[in-house]
């Protein structure tokens, strides 16, 4: 519809509506240094006539001594932003451009091609629906057209278009562009894109970006604009499984409590039953609220409010989904991450973690292998440099609700955060989850906790001795079960060298093995002391995070942590076991307070002296502060 | 990323009330930039829509240089009054005492004392840990690579070499102390999807944006409007009546007003997809040198 056919306010709607019903594209442009992008994305503008005429106009005047095409300007100075970057004449960072046909909106990301700043490039293609990949006719295929075509599948781009530029500068041969194609195609092709087409142009000249060129008479595809026009790219994210990561609570007054969010995937109906990822307890969703009314259902993309038909614990980081399709909910999940720090990422190290609403510490507890991003080979390693991808296993603080990438990228991407500086240090995509219970709905019983606990006349409890080798947790928690035996109480104890030869035989001692030993200790533990037992627990347990770990394992739990204070020459000294004779002997390693560090608990419920007094007289004191 | 089921406009939307939700969940002070024009109308809306049926969770800043269009002062206090947000204005107390002004001090002076000076005391004396305006990466090429959580250090200055990246949407909202995060939810608009979003929300503006009958004089092919007895007329020369209005609101010596027969929106809309000129043009503060936004910018102008 022209314009110049229209009156205001008759036909406006019309002309809106048009406006409005345009689907929209986002793609990104990458390639190599001088490969021609921002004079792509320049050219595009112009073509679309987004040019105007006091742009034009300083664009001429710019444009003097520098190369430019018949009509006489240099396209790469409308997108080459920064001073610094026209001075040195490469792009640097990443710039969103904004251009529309009859047909479609556009959103390009021009991405740059230095090697030092691929990490832009990544954060151009997570917002991505395409990919062009610029080859330079005179150069063919290059390490970073590599580089950037795997990052593009890692990130998940799945639709990608080879453009053979400056064709021009190869006399628009035609077996120049079919040897291009081919390389290309055979590299690309364990990468899986699910379309790939090619396109010899000139972005400087025009050739085949809106109409094919007459000097190309060989080329019998698409021309660039068209096909950008016409390509189906949309998945439709309403077909996923629902997935509301609340991001804030609503609280305006004390009648209303609803939970805002954008729906992730998926859709959410006013009557639907939702489930907490976290606590797994269940609730109605009474309303959905927006300024506009109150809505029957809200859909994947939509910024909603939910109201819920009863007072359940929700905090933002939470996430609502339906029962039976639940996220998984761990603490320890494989995944790739695609490295943008200078400062290397190496195992055992404690970031901050952000997935969606989430934001939890996280340790890179495994580093399993880096992929070659030439070659696509796998190789050892012990660090992830800058612009590496390594296939890493990672360990949070407590569990997180998330989605294996490939399913939902919103609720399977993450970035990792320096504690620090703040600085976003890389990104990743989960792979899988480690701990596989994810589809598991917890039942709720009739006869629950509570009861159980009646019975027995006792209130269940964990008691988590942490302390030393040889400091004596073993021996006060055997006096104590003794003694609440004797009183008709129901107790059990856990031990820390008994659980490694039966439930936790498989694991080693290696930083992941170790959480993965206490994750399973405290699981048992929660799951005997909501038999209504009273659990304790004997575990050297040396580090901060790990009894943290345990304590949020154990959730509504009564958890009472009790660290059994003995000094090293004493433990020592008594080495029940022959332990430390064997560590100072170096036939152990990694043994706590001998070549491994104990972290004193700082807020423990009770200190025990083990130096000071004897065992029974400290089991007398525990028992007489629990209070059983 | 799209939905099938979303036009372009609700997705912008959409976008947009999550990054406004994002600053109120992730940060201890925010504030939000209001300088009446189009763009802080939409941003406005957003934020209501954001938050409803909660009021706007933080307050509203404008940096006022005494400059300003007089209507705009007045649509702004009604717009106070009407939406219940809370409201301050900050003009910077050495500048008013030595009467800077555009006529004496020129543009660029005026500018860096009235209104990025003032800017930074403002956000300075409120310890606002995010500030959010309604810049568009369309606007200008700098801002072309603007982050939406756009990092400052403690001196409120852009380092375009150490901004941090952003994927799909999680943002990193984290500071150390003394720095602050400028955020702009309307990144990803146009100035197209700008007044179609005004047209079809019904959203108020100031009637500067209308055509309407006002005194201007020309200055080297500039439109001026004499909004008041303090502008100074050169000698012999007289305001006349023009049919005119503003594409972009600002300090009214500093504002060109362009002639236009445009009186109601769909008449602005269908104007502006037929004019060929570009927005900022208006706006005398860009024209002094080339990457001069992008050097404002540095020095902490929004």
């Amino acid at each position: 519809m022209s314009l110049a056919a229209l009156t205001p306010d008759t036909d406006i709607a019309l002309w809106l509506n048009q406006q409005t019903e345009k689907s929209l594209l986002r793609f990104l442009t990458c390639g190599s240094v001088d490969d021609g992008k921002s004079t792509l994305i320049g050219r595009l503008l112009y073509d679309s006539q987004l040019i105007l005429d006091d742009q034009l106009a300083s664009l001429k005047k710019e444009s003097h001594n520098r190369t430019v095409g018949d009509e006489g300007i240099d396209f790469s100075l409308l997108v080459d932003g920064l001073t610094a970057e026209r001075e040195q004449g490469i792009t640097i960072d990443v710039a969103y451009r904004f251009f529309s046909t009859d047909k479609r909106k556009f959103i390009v990301a021009d991405t740059p091609g230095h090697e030092q700043y691929t990490r832009n490039m990544a954060t151009g293609a997570s917002n991505a629906e395409l990919a062009l990949v610029l080859i330079d006719a005179r150069k063919g295929v290059l390490t970073q057209t590599r580089r950037h075509s795997f990052i593009l599948s890692l990130i998940g781009v799945k639709h990608v278009v080879l453009v053979v530029n400056k064709i021009d500068l190869v006399d628009y041969d035609e077996a120049i562009f079919d040897r291009i194609v081919a390389e290309y195609r055979a590299f690309a092709e364990p990468l899986g894109f699910s379309t790939l087409a090619a396109v010899p142009v000139s972005a400087l000249r025009g050739d085949n970006i809106l109409a094919k060129s007459g000097r190309t008479p060989w080329f019998d595809g698409v021309p660039l604009v068209p096909y950008l026009e016409t390509i189906q790219v949309a998945e439709d994210r309403t077909l996923g499984k629902m997935r509301f990561p609340v991001q804030w609570v609503n609280r305006p007054n004390l009648d209303f409590r609803g939970f805002s969010g954008t729906v992730a995937s998926g859709v959410v109906k006013v009557g639907d039953e939702v489930l907490i990822a976290s606590s797994r307890r269940p609730a109605v969703v009474k309303s959905i609220v927006t300024m506009d009314g109150e809505l029957s259902q809200a859909v994947a993309g939509q910024a909603v409010t939910l109201v819920l038909d009863r007072e359940v614990d929700i905090s933002r980081g939470d996430m609502l989904t339906h029962a039976g399709e639940t996220p998984e909910f761990s603490n320890q999940f494989q995944a790739r991450v695609v490295w943008m720090s200078e400062e290397p990422a190496y195992p055992g190290r404690s970031y901050l973690l952000k997935l969606g609403t989430q934001l939890v510490p996280a340790t890179i507890t495994d580093l399993k292998f880096r992929t070659n991003v030439n070659t696509l080979e796998q190789t050892a390693a012990t660090k992830v440099d800058l612009n590496e991808v390594a296939t890493v296993t990672i360990a949070t603080d407590k569990p997180i609700a998330f989605d294996a990438y490939t399913s939902n990228a919103l609720t399977g991407g993450f970035i990792l955060v320096d504690r620090i500086s703040n600085a976003t240090l890389g990104a990743g995509r989960i792979d899988f989850g480690l701990r596989r219970a994810q589809n598991l709905t917890y039942q709720n019983f009739d006869v629950n906790r509570d009861v159980r606990s009646q019975m027995k006349g006792q209130q269940a409890k964990i008691v988590w001795f942490t302390g030393l080798s040889g400091s004596g947790k073993s021996s006060i928690a055997n006096l104590l079960e003794k003694r609440l035996t004797a009183e008709g109480r129901h107790a059990y104890i856990l031990d820390g060298d008994n659980v490694r030869h039966g439930l936790n035989k498989d694991l080693g001692f290696t930083e992941a093995a170790r959480v993965e030993n206490i994750r399973r200790v405290a699981e048992v533990a929660r799951l005997m002391a909501d038999a209504g037992l009273i659990v304790l627990v004997s575990f050297i347990s040396p580090f901060e995070k790990e009894r943290r770990l345990a304590r949020e394992i154990a959730g509504d739990i009564d958890f009472v942590e009790v660290y059994v204070d003995t000094p090293l020459e004493v433990c020592e000294s008594r080495d029940p076991k022959g332990l430390y004779k064997r560590a100072r002997a170096g036939e152990i390693k990694n043994f706590t307070g001998i070549d491994s560090p104990f972290e004193p608990p700082t807020t423990p419920e009770l200190v025990l002296h083990g130096a000071e007094n004897e065992p029974a007289v400290l089991a007398e004191h525990l028992h007489g502060w629990l209070k059983i | 990323m799209t939905s099938g089921s979303l036009t372009h406009l609700q997705s912008l939307e959409a976008e947009s009330i999550e990054i406004l939700r994002e600053v109120a969940a992730s940060f201890e002070r925010p504030v939000m930039m209001y300088s009446i024009g189009k763009d802080s109308s939409v941003l406005l809306h957003l934020a209501r829509k954001a938050f409803f049926p909660s009021k706007i969770p933080f307050p509203l800043l404008h940096v006022n240089t005494t400059w300003k269009f007089r209507e705009m002062i007045a649509f702004r206090d009604a717009m106070a009054e009407k939406h219940g947000f809370d409201l301050i204005s900050h003009t910077n107390p050495e500048g008013l005492a030595n009467g800077i002004n555009p006529f004496d001090h020129g543009s660029s002076r005026f500018t860096d004392i009235m209104k990025t000076q003032a800017l930074r005391q403002a956000l300075d004396a409120g310890r606002y840990d995010a500030a959010i305006g309604g810049a568009r990466r369309d606007e200008e090429k700098s801002r072309a690579k603007e982050r939406i959580f756009s990092h400052r250090n403690a001196s409120h200055a852009w380092d375009p070499k150490n901004q941090r990246p952003e994927l799909w949407r999680v943002f990193n909202t984290r500071l150390n102390p003394g720095e602050s995060m400028r955020v702009f939810p309307i990144s990803n608009w146009t100035e197209l999807d700008v007044w179609t979003y005004i047209y079809s929300e019904g959203i108020e503006l100031p009637s500067l944006y209308y055509a309407k009958s006002r005194p201007v004089v020309d200055r080297q092919g500039t439109l001026i409007m004499v909004d008041d007895e303090r502008f100074r007329l050169e000698p012999g020369e007289q305001p006349r009546q023009e049919v005119v209005r503003f594409r972009t609101l600002g300090d009214y010596p500093l504002t060109g007003a362009i002639r236009s027969d445009a009186a109601t929106l769909p008449g602005i809309i269908m104007e502006m997809q037929a004019s060929r000129t570009s927005e900022r043009e208006g706006r005398l503060i860009d024209s002094d040198s080339v990457g001069s936004m992008e050097k404002k910018k540095q020095e902490g102008y929004f």
